[in-house]
């Protein structure tokens, strides 16, 4: 940082080698470095040397180790018969899962929460305004809890579990329903799914171009609803709709088939989602109101309606300001799904911290969890980053 | 959570900075201190929990009162440190406790890999199953399918895919740290089936069940459970003293000496029980320990079988039976080494 301001200022004449100021200032900088890298250095070492002394074992051999503990909850086949390496691949799926799922429905929740909040309607704003206050100032820990409490005491057992619809059954064990059995056609609808993806991507670009230069409109909304869902219900009529179902059943303890959403899953979903979303709602009002009013007033004036007015020019204005504040809370909710260790999910950190326990090699462990966050935020970052380039005002 | 990371960081932090554990340094250290630091469970009735009034009283809590008597004279220089099944083997490892006395399994691979010393068995214990009565279970061989509620970090998670995998069996555990909400989960219909030692599961059952007669423990045992107080490796000395003090107690019931009859037996004119109790010296000596070392035990804190019968046994609403707990003598297997 000394760099930036000796350089701007004005230099008459060149001053001896160590009273130039450019000079100094890199001298003084790789100093700093290397005091910060010996230090380091200096703990890595004694650390080994301590574990070395007290014959505690070190290094990542233990990832090939089979980890003969279960976990409820994969995404992935796993066995205790599996490696440390491959619970932890489970443990960072979840983790991902949960983390991915509560961006997305939160940015949603958040979105909504904070136009509300702007609304001219009393009794619209005033909710969003208890949302937001309520569940800004609550740990999320407390909340947690809360919710999965709430799943599990007011849900029946599973043999008295209440039948929402046919097949979707809800117990204290959690939410079942009936899953389409695999079936071939399934991997060609999702490939029809992708192709309807791209053509409503294209067709929307050509449109834009279209209104650009000519003004005339063109109904995308219908046309790219009709591509995306259309192309794979096409597919599957054409293979002659081979829809069999995997229904739930009580068989033993449990529901055997169907799929399950688990109350530790859904308390960890949701709390993250009401959590972050109360954040986003007031990062998203933010960005609404630092857009001038004038811009409003002119959009009204030009004759566009309330929705077309938020859609087209108060929104792509107001992201510039929401995005980079967006960013951190993405990165803090990723950061929280650790706390799903307290409820009984098991994220990372849960599977990492029964890992310790079994291999007791902590150091290990930490360094892992430590990784895998840091490399989850920053590829996060720079998602966003690029997202917050392409939204950026072009200045023309 | 993210405290807890903090508290590991910490100990990481330590574990870095911190300097060599070297023989004799942790009794200078205690007798410097002051004081005992113990690490003891976060609450196991019977075992390890604060009483009405605040004061840490158990199983495991007498063997730190033991400890203390024979170092200091006085039965309560000791700090209690609460640790759960994770927290413990960092803590030990790093010096924030001078030792475990914390419900821990002697294991292969803790004595080994872990860097740890284990004194004798204070206690056999066994893994058993927790159920409600109106599952109908007899038998751990039906628990086909079942959710599991267990406590991770523990040879108890292991033991327990071990034995659904060699009977061919399928189960889904639900795995969460603390024990009130674990016990919360199970008690509410989360889980069909709790799975401890089957101790911790009589003393859950009895303490924390709404209605205790409405819960059955299975018959099957399906581990074995030494549970052992623990040190770190390197300090011979220290590790002897814990081991000796556990001997003592054991011995002492085998004596017939208690709290009650110990002056008494001061006058004892078995050569054996005078130099136990110090009337003949080099015992302590021996250990780094004043003469008195045995005597102080017995006197403040009681034999093994009074221990036992005040914690876990016939005066505590528990009922332990004494079962592989009782001395050798009596059909147990509580052996103490002989003091000479």
């Amino acid at each position: 940082m000394a760099t930036d301001t000796a350089t701007a200022s004005p230099r008459p004449a060149r001053p001896s080698t160590w009273h130039d100021p450019r000079i100094r200032g890199i001298a003084y900088q790789i100093l700093f470095v290397g005091i910060v890298a010996a230090f380091g250095a200096f703990l890595i070492h004694n650390t080994l040397v301590n574990l070395r002394r007290q014959n505690i074992a070190s290094g990542f051999g233990f990832l090939d180790r089979e980890a003969a503990f279960g976990i409820g909850e994969s995404l992935i086949a796993y066995s205790p018969a599996d490696t440390y390496a491959r619970a932890f691949l489970v443990g960072l799926l979840n983790t991902l899962y949960v983390a991915g799922l509560g961006i997305v429905l939160a940015t949603i929740l958040g979105t909504m929460m904070g136009i509300a909040r702007l609304s001219s309607n009393w009794l619209i704003r005033k909710l969003a305004q208890v949302y937001v206050e309520t569940f800004r100032n609550i740990p999320l820990l407390l909340q947690l809890f809360f919710w999965w409490a709430l799943l599990r005491e007011s849900a029946p057992g599973p043999r008295q579990a209440w039948e929402l619809l046919p097949g979707v059954l809800v117990s204290n064990r959690g939410v079942v329903f009936p899953v389409p059995v695999a079936d071939p056609v399934h991997r060609w609808m999702l490939l029809a799914f992708v192709l309807g993806i791209l053509a409503a991507v294209g067709v929307s670009r050509w449109s834009k171009r279209r209104q650009a230069l000519t003004g005339a409109q063109f109904p995308m909304g219908w046309v790219g609803t009709g591509l995306v869902l259309g192309l794979p219900s096409v597919v599957f009529l054409a293979a002659g709709a081979p829809l069999q179902l995997d229904w739930p059943e009580l068989k033993g303890f449990n529901f055997a088939g169907g799929n399950a959403v688990s109350p530790e899953f859904a308390a960890l979903l949701i709390g993250l989602t009401v959590y972050t979303g109360s954040f986003i709602a007031e990062i998203v009002r933010a960005g609404i109101l630092a857009v001038s009013w004038g811009q409003s007033e002119a959009a009204s004036a030009l004759g566009l309606k309330p929705g077309q007015r938020m859609r087209l020019i108060i929104l792509p204005q107001a992201l510039r300001v929401i995005i980079p504040p967006m960013t951190s809370e993405y990165l803090s909710l990723t950061k929280n799904s650790s706390l799903a260790v307290a409820i009984g999910y098991p994220d990372l950190v849960s599977i990492a911290n029964t890992t310790m326990n079994q291999t007791g090699q902590a150091v290990e462990g930490i360094a892992m969890i430590m990784a895998v966050y840091l490399a989850i935020s920053l590829v996060i970052s720079l998602f966003m980053n690029l997202y917050n380039r392409a939204v950026a005002l072009v200045e023309r | 959570m993210i405290k807890k990371l903090w508290v590991l960081t910490l100990v990481g932090a330590m574990t870095a900075l911190g300097g060599a554990a070297r023989a004799g340094v942790t009794l200078d250290k205690v007798k410097a201190a002051g004081q005992i630091s113990c690490g003891v469970p976060t609450g196991v009735a019977g075992f390890g929990a604060p009483d009405s009034q605040g004061r840490w009283a158990g199983f495991d809590v007498d063997i730190c009162r033991a400890l203390s008597a024979a170092i200091f004279g006085v039965a309560d220089k000791v700090k209690y440190v609460p640790l759960t099944a994770q927290q413990r083997f960092t803590a030990l490892q790093s010096g924030e406790v001078d030792l475990l006395s914390n419900n821990t399994t002697d294991t292969l691979q803790r004595d080994t890999e872990l860097g740890l010393n284990f004194a004798p068995v204070v206690f056999y214990d066994g893994q058993g199953f927790l159920v409600p009565k109106k599952l109908g279970v007899k038998s751990a061989k039906e628990l086909n399918g079942a959710t599991i509620c267990v406590q991770p970090g523990t040879t108890t998670e292991l033991n327990l895919a071990d034995y659904f995998r060699a009977n061919k069996m399928e189960f889904k555990p639900v795995v969460i740290e603390k024990r009130d909400e674990v016990l919360s989960a199970f008690f509410s219909g989360r889980c069909d089936v709790y799975t401890n030692d089957s101790s911790a599961l009589n003393a859950d059952r009895l303490s924390q069940a709404p209605n205790p007669d409405d819960y059955v423990i299975l018959p099957e045992r399906i581990s074995k459970e030494p549970l052992a107080p623990v040190v770190r490796h390197g300090d011979d000395q220290w590790d002897d003293i814990v081991r000796w003090v556990v001997y003592a107690l054991i011995e002492a019931e085998e004596k017939g000496i208690t709290s009650k009859n110990v002056d008494e037996k001061l006058k004892s004119d078995e050569p054996y029980i005078k130099r136990m109790l110090g009337v003949t010296p080099g015992m302590g000596k021996a250990l780094g320990l004043d003469e008195k070392w045995a005597y102080n035990e017995i006197k403040l804190v009681g034999n093994y079988g009074e221990i036992f019968d005040r914690t876990l046994g016939k005066d505590t609403e528990l009922k332990f039976e004494r079962g592989l707990n009782n001395l050798w003598t009596h059909g147990g297997l509580m052996y103490a080494m002989p003091i000479r």
